[in-house]
Parts: C-alpha cells; sequence; structure tokens
C-alpha cells in the first residue's frame, strides 16, 4: 500500500517537475492556458454573437476549466504507455499507474484554476458555499473515474492502433461542442434533450457549473453523472486488463 | 527436477505476431491485401522460443549466451514477467531485479538524485526504502559531483553507472543482466562483476546475457547456449563457449 502511494507520488512529481521546468511563467500556465481559452470564447460567444446568458465569463470558466482537466488527460493519455516502451518491456510493475499518474497530473492544475473560478465568484458576488467541502471531492472522484477510464482505455488501444492518437484531437473536439460548455442546456432544442444524459460530460459540467454558481443541484445529473463515471471506468478497466499482457510485445 | 530451482522454464514456447495488420497502416494494408489474407489465414507468426527447457538453482550465476536474435532476451522478459509464454510454463520465485538498458526508467531532464528516487521505486522499492540507500547509490556509482545535474549532461556510460548502482541496491533475489555493462569503462565493468561475485555469495541468483564470452567463463557457474529459439547446450561455462565458438567459426 505504501509501495502504491509512492510509486503515484513519483510518477506524479516528475510530471510536475518537468511540465513547465524552462518556462518564465512556471505554474502561472495552468491558469493562464485556460483562461486565454475563455477570452477567446468570451469574445466571439458574449461579444460577437452575443449569447443571452448572464455572467457569461463565470458561466463559461466554471464549465471550460473541468472540462480542460478531461481533455488535456484524454488527449495526453494515447502516449501514456508508448513513451514509456523501454520500461514496459523490463520491468514488471502496475502500468495502469502511468494513466493515473497523468490524470493526478491534470487535476493538480484543474485544483489550481479552482482558485480564478473563486475570484470571478467573487467579482460577480457570489461566495463558495459549505456544501462545497462535500460536494467538491465528490465531483473530482467522479470525474476522475470517468476520465481514468477513457483514459486507460485509450493509452492501452492506441499501443495496437495507432490511429487513434491522430483522431483523438478531432474526437475530443466533437465532443466539446457536443458538451454544454459554451452554451447552456436551455439552448438546446427540446427534442435534442436526450442527448445531454446520452453524453457522459454532460452531467459532470452541469454538476461542476451549479456548484460553482451557488444554483442548486440536480440530484438526476449528480446520479447521472456518478452512475456513467462508475460504468465509464469498469469498461476502460477492463479493455486495459484484456490488452495488457501485450504491452511488452508490441511496444 | 530440483526443488530449490528459483528458476523453472518447462517447454516453453514464445510467438510473436509476425506483423500487425493495423500497425502498419492501410496503404500497406490495401498494397499488399492478398499477402495480409494469406499470414491472417494461416496465423504466420515469428517464434522467438521453442520449448526451452532448463532450471535455475538458488545462488547459481547462470549465463545465457547466443548470437543476436536467438532468443536472449525473450527468456529474460519471461522472467521478468513482462512476457507470457505462449505454451509452457514459467516459475519463478523471489524478488526480480531487472538490470534495465540504457536509460529505460531514466528521465533525461532530471537529476542524477531525481533519477536514482524514480527508477527504485518503479523497480519496487518503498521511497523510505530508496532514501536509506541514496548515499550508498551514489558513493557506488562514483558520480558525487554529478548527481544534482539533469541526466542529459551525463555520458552514456555514467548513465550505465547510475543504473546498476540502483539495480544492485534493490537486495533482489534473482538479479537480471543484459549485457548493460559494456558501455561503462574497464574499471567501472571490473566492480561490477566483482559485486556480482558478491551477491553471488550472499545466495543472490544472478542470470547473465552478455556477448562477452570471458566474463561468462569468469563468473558463470553454468551457461546455457541458445540458437534460434533452441537451448543447444547447457552446463559447464568452458565447454558451452567453446562450443559455440565453434559453431560461430563454422558460420
Amino acid at each position: 500500500m505504501i509501495y502504491y502511494r509512492d510509486l503515484v507520488w513519483v510518477l506524479v512529481a516528475k510530471e510536475l517537475k518537468l511540465r513547465y521546468r524552462n518556462t518564465v511563467l512556471g505554474y502561472a500556465w495552468s491558469v493562464l492556458n485556460p483562461l486565454a481559452f475563455a477570452m477567446v470564447f468570451f469574445v466571439v460567444f458574449k461579444i460577437f454573437m452575443r449569447v443571452p446568458i448572464a455572467n457569461y465569463t463565470l458561466f463559461l470558466i466554471t464549465g471550460l476549466f473541468p472540462w480542460q482537466w478531461f481533455a488535456n488527460t484524454v488527449t495526453s493519455s494515447n502516449y501514456s504507455f508508448l513513451n514509456n516502451s523501454s520500461l514496459i518491456k523490463k520491468v514488471k510493475f502496475p502500468r495502469y499507474f502511468l494513466v493515473i499518474a497523468g490524470v493526478l497530473n491534470d487535476m493538480i492544475h484543474f485544483a489550481l484554476s479552482i482558485v480564478v473560478i473563486v475570484a470571478f465568484m467573487i467579482f460577480y458576488h457570489k461566495a463558495p458555499s459549505l456544501n462545497w467541502i462535500v460536494l467538491v471531492p465528490f465531483m473530482v472522484l467522479v470525474q476522475f473515474l470517468l476520465t481514468t477510464g477513457i483514459a486507460l482505455a485509450a493509452a492501452s488501444c492506441n499501443l495496437f492502433f495507432r490511429d487513434l492518437e491522430r483522431m483523438a484531437g478531432i474526437l475530443v473536439m466533437l465532443w466539446f461542442y457536443a458538451t454544454p460548455v459554451i452554451y447552456s442546456v436551455g439552448m438546446i432544442p427540446p427534442r435534442f434533450l436526450w442527448w445531454t444524459y446520452a453524453n457522459p460530460m454532460t452531467p459532470v459540467i452541469m454538476c461542476w457549473r451549479s456548484l460553482f454558481l451557488g444554483d442548486p443541484l440536480s440530484l438526476s445529473y449528480l446520479g447521472a453523472a456518478a452512475a456513467w463515471a462508475v460504468l465509464i471506468f469498469a469498461i476502460g478497466l477492463r479493455i486495459y486488463k484484456s490488452l495488457e499482457w501485450r504491452f511488452a510485445e508490441i511496444v | 527436477m530440483s526443488s530449490d530451482a528459483v528458476v523453472r522454464f518447462h517447454e516453453v514456447t514464445k510467438y510473436y505476431p509476425a506483423s500487425n495488420i493495423a500497425s502498419r497502416g492501410m496503404k500497406h494494408l490495401i498494397l499488399h491485401l492478398p499477402r495480409h489474407i494469406a499470414a491472417f489465414s494461416r496465423k504466420k507468426t515469428f517464434c522467438a522460443l521453442d520449448g526451452v527447457s532448463f532450471e535455475v538453482p538458488h545462488g547459481e550465476c547462470f549465463g545465457i549466451i547466443g548470437r543476436n536474435g536467438s532468443g536472449k532476451s525473450t527468456t529474460l522478459g519471461l522472467i521478468a514477467g513482462v512476457l507470457r509464454p505462449s505454451r509452457g510454463t514459467v516459475e519463478t520465485q523471489g524478488k526480480i531485479a531487472p538490470l534495465l538498458e540504457l536509460g529505460a526508467g531514466f528521465h533525461a531532464e532530471l537529476s542524477g538524485r531525481d533519477n536514482i528516487v524514480l527508477n527504485g521505486i518503479l523497480l519496487g522499492l518503498t521511497r523510505a526504502r530508496v532514501m536509506e540507500h541514496m548515499d550508498q547509490i551514489i558513493a557506488f556509482s562514483e558520480l558525487e559531483r554529478f548527481i544534482d545535474q539533469p541526466l542529459r549532461t551525463y555520458s552514456t556510460g555514467m548513465i550505465a553507472r547510475l543504473g546498476f548502482s540502483v539495480a544492485v541496491h534493490l537486495e533482489p533475489d534473482i538479479l537480471l543482466v543484459d549485457e548493460v555493462l559494456a558501455v561503462g569503462d574497464e574499471a567501472f565493468q571490473e566492480k561490477c562483476l566483482r559485486k556480482m561475485a558478491e551477491f553471488r555469495s550472499q545466495g543472490v541468483t544472478i542470470i547473465f546475457v552478455t556477448h562477452k564470452l570471458t566474463d561468462v567463463e569468469k563468473i558463470c557457474d553454468r551457461t546455457m547456449l541458445l540458437m534460434g529459439g533452441r537451448v543447444q547446450q547447457i552446463g559447464n561455462p568452458q565447454e558451452v563457449v567453446r562450443e559455440y565458438r565453434k559453431r560461430m567459426a563454422q558460420a
């Protein structure tokens, strides 16, 4: 048990040390990068296209920041095993830790960006509420499971089917526009509403947004998010387990 | 069957898939469609090991020699547990420490010290254990002056020193040595051979793969000659090396 903790620690520490070395702004990039995206979307959708959503900046980042944790991990997970081929060929260690370290790494950057969200909340005269103590860790866990499930599947499958890393960028972009990050669920025509439950990321983003905007949380979204997370984690783990024994042959 | 064997191969056969259709790409698939269909229907595979049986008793230094592609590394992969035999059984007892090929599990941008921690944990030590041995590992590597420099500033010989130093401090029951020593300078190679002799006197089993036949004669108790994935001979190192030289001269 101590060993697994150390393994996670050393792999996450490695990524954190490496990510912003030789940059002047360092960790500020974990916040600057999503903020830059937020600014682009704000200009396009609020100023040019005039979406009728109040407090659009806050609305936007409360969906965008959790989304970026998910998207960054899923995109980079394609290389989790590939970039460690020499290790996989020689050492028997639980390889899924390479994927988990990647998820945790992006999760830490998301945690940093929550500070920015809180700053914007204060600007819009909102305050963090007490239920965060329970619900933020709960939602982190839900999104961790969901992201890990997809990342495990992507990292494993990409070893056998390298087209996946090319497709990943496109798929993640499509998924982004299919998820209510830059628009609200209210703007979706009623006949497409079923889709909000069919897309595993929709309830996750909806829950984060309600939490940060101080709106009452919908129990059905909370339940849907948790159910999707467990299901996708189980599927991802299953795919990883069935392919793992061939990793050393193929890398 | 001796009861004190710590490595036991019984009729081990290992096939690799000859060529993965997906990994070669669509163009290749279409251009060579008839060949792919033929290969698929015949289940064409490459046989790396063919009915290999041997046992290594506790505390022995067991050499494996043979030409490139004769199955030596596959044998080590099977002992390390990163590969699965296609047929037959592989049994091992105790903690196995693979001596990694140059730089595997190391990261060029991290310092020598950080790499010791990373490598030590990946190879199965807890962090506390690595820290306990840190001074010894650094002393053994004789890299005190460079230990806080990033690894990319190291020469290949220095990286090999670091790798060997970590591996010998893992307190393994079985040490796998795969011709990594070749890049170190003469003095360090001597030191490694002395360390291996010391290990042997402590009852550590050593599996030694190398092309330096004089080393095999010097430190191995028994040696196996592999040719084309089959066991050609197992026995006294001098005799096996003589047989190997004879066959090399014929070829």
